[in-house]
């Protein structure tokens, strides 16, 4: 299926967020989820489904001024 | 005499005794962050918002930051009053605290706040709970419009961020210093020591220092100089130091002596 992941046109395969996150290669720990500009937090992430045309953007806390 | 003990000052609701805020940006190794903020007493750090580095294996920021020390998380790469917001009320529900700071730059030669943007954000993030600390382009009609709509201070800058300048824009925050009703915390250019020393001398509650300590070669021993500059320069302040002159005035007596 194919979602807009952080601004770029992805097909990803997993269909919950929480076996999404390995696909991309993400370590889960500190990782931000936002789902079609709803936060969703980490004890949420195994139910919530992905589906088609979904906006997910994936964020963190960087170093900044 | 206000004693150099209580001398605290406040943010919100929340009682800081250091008035350097520093910033998690640009250091070589983030290592020496835990250290610097020891070095310094900065009791205050910020951290900015972005998109995963899919490449990225660096550990996360907020590990390297203790406990007792506030994030102060900014909206760095908002370029409208309602990116700032979102930005704003992510950090907040991913668990970065009440503070924000609003940062809205459109101009990227500068990187100039959008005086205009901030205080649209500073009006609807204030109403939500944030303790909204904007940082702002020196002008003093837009300080009080800030403190009227709800910021729990002003963050006009010195000089263009990252340019170690220094208080480029002094008699603009000379006057905004006079005339402000809450704390004004100078951010953004200050690049020496002895210009936060400066800023702190004229009546500035607290400044903001990045870019000069994460880029130094040291910047533990960066941090406490300029922990030293503050306090001096908060000392100087509070001491009423007296105006300039235009002509000498001896310090020995000047008769007495010889040659009368």
């Amino acid at each position: 299926m194919k979602i807009h992941l952080n601004g770029k046109p992805v097909e990803v395969q997993s269909r919950t967020l929480e076996l999404l996150i390995p696909e991309r290669g993400l370590h889960p720990d500190a990782l931000i989820v936002e789902l079609n500009s709803k936060l969703i937090k980490k004890e949420n992430w195994a139910e919530t489904i992905l589906r088609e045309g979904d906006t997910l953007e994936l964020l963190n806390f960087v170093g900044g001024g | 005499m206000v004693a150099l003990q209580k001398d605290t000052f406040c943010l919100g609701d929340v009682e800081l005794t250091s008035r350097l805020l520093t910033g998690t940006g640009k250091f070589a190794s983030r290592d020496s962050i835990p250290s610097m903020l020891e070095a310094s007493g900065s009791e205050m750090i910020t951290v900015a918002l972005r998109r995963v580095d899919p490449d990225g294996t660096r550990k996360n920021i907020l590990e390297y930051i203790p406990d007792s020390v506030h994030l102060l998380a900014n909206t760095s790469g908002a370029r409208t009053a309602q990116e700032a917001v979102r930005i704003a009320r992510i950090a907040r529900e991913a668990g970065c605290g009440r503070f924000i700071k609003i940062e809205v730059i459109t101009d990227m030669k500068y990187l100039l706040p959008d005086n205009h943007e901030t205080l649209l954000a500073t009006e609807t993030l204030a109403k939500e709970g944030f303790i909204v600390l904007p940082y702002m382009m020196p002008d003093i009609t837009v300080s009080r419009q800030l403190s009227d709509a709800g910021a729990a201070a002003v963050m006009p800058l010195g000089s263009p961020i990252g340019t170690n300048r220094g208080l480029e824009m002094k008699p603009m925050l000379k006057r905004i210093i006079a005339g402000s009703s809450i704390p004004v915390v100078v951010d953004a250019g200050i690049g020496r020591p002895s210009q936060a020393a400066e800023a702190m001398e004229m009546g500035a509650d607290a400044v903001l220092v990045n870019t000069a300590i994460a880029t130094s070669q040291d910047p533990v021993m960066a941090g406490r100089s300029f922990a030293l500059a503050v306090k001096a320069g908060r000392m100087a302040y509070l001491a009423e130091m007296a105006e300039r002159k235009e002509y000498a005035d001896a310090s020995s007596p000047l008769t007495g002596f010889l040659g009368e």
